[in-house]
């Protein structure tokens, strides 16, 4: 289904969780919404599942309004942080709670509820677990029976507050790529949220990076990775290192130095400039970047460093092969192979 | 290095025997003896006189209002003490202090004093006794006024064992009843109250012994018209006034007798629920 946030404002106690958020999610996508604590990402998870009811705004469920809509009337899974399964009761009972409190009208016969219960356990592949109870599961078992309980009303959203944060990083990866294959297979329209961007790149069809209560960019992961919108986003997805520059005749000065880079469409004048470690070719000549190695650690397979680029103490990161033989105290010169200019602030 | 036998931060062994032995020594004197000494007194003529004392009417009629009193104050400061905790531990509302601290008033008001606010409330003298009573309803001196002031100072017990217990759960689990489908009454009925049901429990067993024995408060309201106000604190005090003292004791060893049995019944609950009982910080 698709759902259509459309200027939602949020407020509690006159602070401003929420400011003029507007997102389409589309039917059927995987969609992160990805943001540092107090961003307000879950609050936009709430709004939608109908766990709070925005200030100002409106959300719809493909043509119909649901702003007014009662959490239930929603029908909308929610998996939520630390699972809240229902302690008292085993695994089964959790997974058919949503049909057992239908209306009698709705409400499927006992047999019929037990087994869509048993194939959901299935299909999470918990099978033979059902008599259990809930803290006789690990924690992947648990966020497993959660999302088989959130499916089991055949939602027409499914909702995620950072369904893998109280996990290891081990069943967290797991669980990750199997929520994936889950989502291909059965087509729920999903919204997660999470704090980590390896998460949200790695999974999602798009992501919706938020900060400060509003939306910073809504793209693919590549998009959103390759061509960030602002700075936070440039900051907050990937590694960054940021340099202030000087605009001057289409290129790019730092501390009155060229550095050997054009940009010719640039407004003149102070800039920031924004590029990822690992994108810098290690290049001779004068008009570069050139500093002395400040520190270096071994960062998986490769070795990063931090150079102190001279005059201005500038210090930014870049990423050396890890048998590059750059030590403290090393001269380096390189250039940013992709970058981007941002206004200064 | 000699090799130190108990652990380096506790206390040395002369150290824990003097403190075992001096609590132990405290509780057998300040409370095992008077309990030995109630059933001593109560058999001391004998099972029949025992027996005698119990089935006298005016016994009988004690026993019968101190279990009609239970039977009204418990369950309604169960709906009320779940409503209280409900309010203050799952949703923000102004005066939310104010009315935890009110729910602890009667802890900290001398019985004595709660049975005279409604002497103050409903007599004679009063706005609501006399109107009240031109509609044929007595309130003071009567079961209605024993009621209301049993209820007043048992209030505290279910309430003060589910706020911590609820504040404790949060709201999760009713999040997760509504967002998959449940209404209120139901998400009452299947999630809040499984969860909450030993500390419940907990909270009824002691009030209920402290509904069945209050003093106080009942002493004031009830004008002791013996045979239909007196429960069974009362009949127990006026019958050793009257040097009665075997009928007073077999009337007390049968509260003695409720004070063993919940307290059986509560170690019990603590043993088995432990976990959930000691969310409420007992």
């Amino acid at each position: 289904m698709e759902v259509r946030v459309s200027n939602v404002r949020k407020e509690f106690d006159g602070f401003a969780a929420l400011k003029d958020v507007s997102l389409d999610i589309r039917s059927g996508e995987l969609i992160a919404l990805l943001g540092p604590s107090g961003s307000g990402k879950t609050t936009l998870l709430r709004l939608i599942a109908g766990l709070e009811l925005p200030s100002q705004g409106k959300i719809f469920f493909g043509d119909m309004d649901a702003s007014e809509k009662t959490v239930q009337e929603r029908n909308i899974g929610f998996v939520f942080q630390h699972y809240a399964l229902f302690r008292h009761m085993t695994i089964l009972e959790n997974i058919s709670f949503g049909l057992k409190v239908r209306p009698r009208a709705t409400r499927p016969p006992a047999g019929e509820i037990r087994r869509r219960a048993m194939e959901l356990l299935d299909l999470v592949q918990l099978s033979g677990l059902e008599k259990r109870y809930p803290n006789q599961l690990s924690g992947g078992q648990r966020q497993r029976v959660a999302l088989a309980r959130a499916l089991a009303i055949e939602p027409g959203v499914l909702l995620l507050d950072e369904p893998f944060g109280a996990l290891d990083a081990q069943v967290r990866r797991e669980l990750r790529r199997w929520l994936r294959e889950m989502h291909d297979r059965t087509g729920h329209t999903t919204v997660f949220v999470t704090h980590d961007q390896e998460e949200a790149l790695e999974l999602s069809d798009r992501l919706c990076v938020m900060s400060q209560g509003a939306i910073e960019q809504v793209g693919t992961p590549d998009e959103v990775y390759d061509h960030p919108a602002s700075p936070f986003v440039f900051g907050f997805i990937g590694e960054s290192s940021e340099l202030p520059v000087t605009v001057e005749k289409g290129e790019l000065l730092l501390a009155g130095r060229p550095i050997g880079l054009a940009a010719p469409e640039a407004r003149p004048g102070p800039a920031r400039m924004y590029f990822r470690p690992h994108d810098v070719d290690l290049v001779e000549g004068d008009a570069t970047l050139a500093g002395v190695v400040h520190t270096s650690r071994r960062v998986g397979g490769t070795r990063r460093v931090e150079v102190d680029l001279g005059p201005a103490n500038h210090k930014v990161e870049i990423d050396l092969p890890f048998d590059h033989p750059a030590g403290e105290r090393s001269q380096l010169t390189f250039r940013p192979r992709r970058w981007q200019l941002f206004p200064s602030a | 290095m000699a090799i130190s036998r108990h652990s380096p931060i506790s206390e040395s062994l002369g150290v824990r025997i003097a403190l075992i032995v001096t609590s132990v020594l405290f509780m057998a004197l300040f409370l095992l003896l008077p309990l030995v000494a109630v059933f001593a007194e109560a058999f001391r003529s004998g099972l029949g006189p025992y027996l005698a004392g119990l089935s006298s009417p005016d016994a009988q009629a004690a026993i019968r209002l101190t279990l009609l009193v239970a039977a009204i104050a418990v369950p309604l400061n169960v709906i009320f003490g779940i409503c209280a905790s409900w309010a203050i531990a799952k949703f923000e509302f102004k005066g939310k202090a104010f009315l935890i601290t009110l729910i602890d008033l009667p802890f900290s008001v001398s019985p004595v004093i709660s049975g005279l606010v409604y002497v103050l409330l409903f007599g004679g003298g009063s706005m609501l006794g006399p109107w009240l009573k031109s509609y044929g309803i007595e309130v003071l001196f009567a079961v209605p006024g024993i009621v209301l002031a049993t209820i007043f100072v048992t209030f505290p017990f279910v309430a003060r064992e589910l706020i911590p217990l609820m504040q404790d759960q949060g709201t999760g689990d009713e999040e997760a009843a509504l967002s998959l489908g449940a209404n209120g009454w139901q998400t009452f009925w299947r999630v809040t109250l499984p969860n909450i049901k030993w500390g419940l429990l907990y909270g009824v067993l002691l009030c209920n012994a402290r509904a069945m024995g209050e003093f106080g408060a009942v002493a004031v309201v009830s004008g002791r018209i013996r045979g239909q106000t007196t429960t069974i604190p009362l009949q127990v005090e006026m019958l050793y006034n009257e040097y009665n003292a075997t009928a007073a004791f077999a009337l007390a060893s049968l509260l003695a007798m409720l004070a063993l049995v919940t307290l059986v019944l509560k170690t019990a609950l603590e043993w088995r629920f432990g976990d959930e009982i000691a969310a409420s910080g007992h």
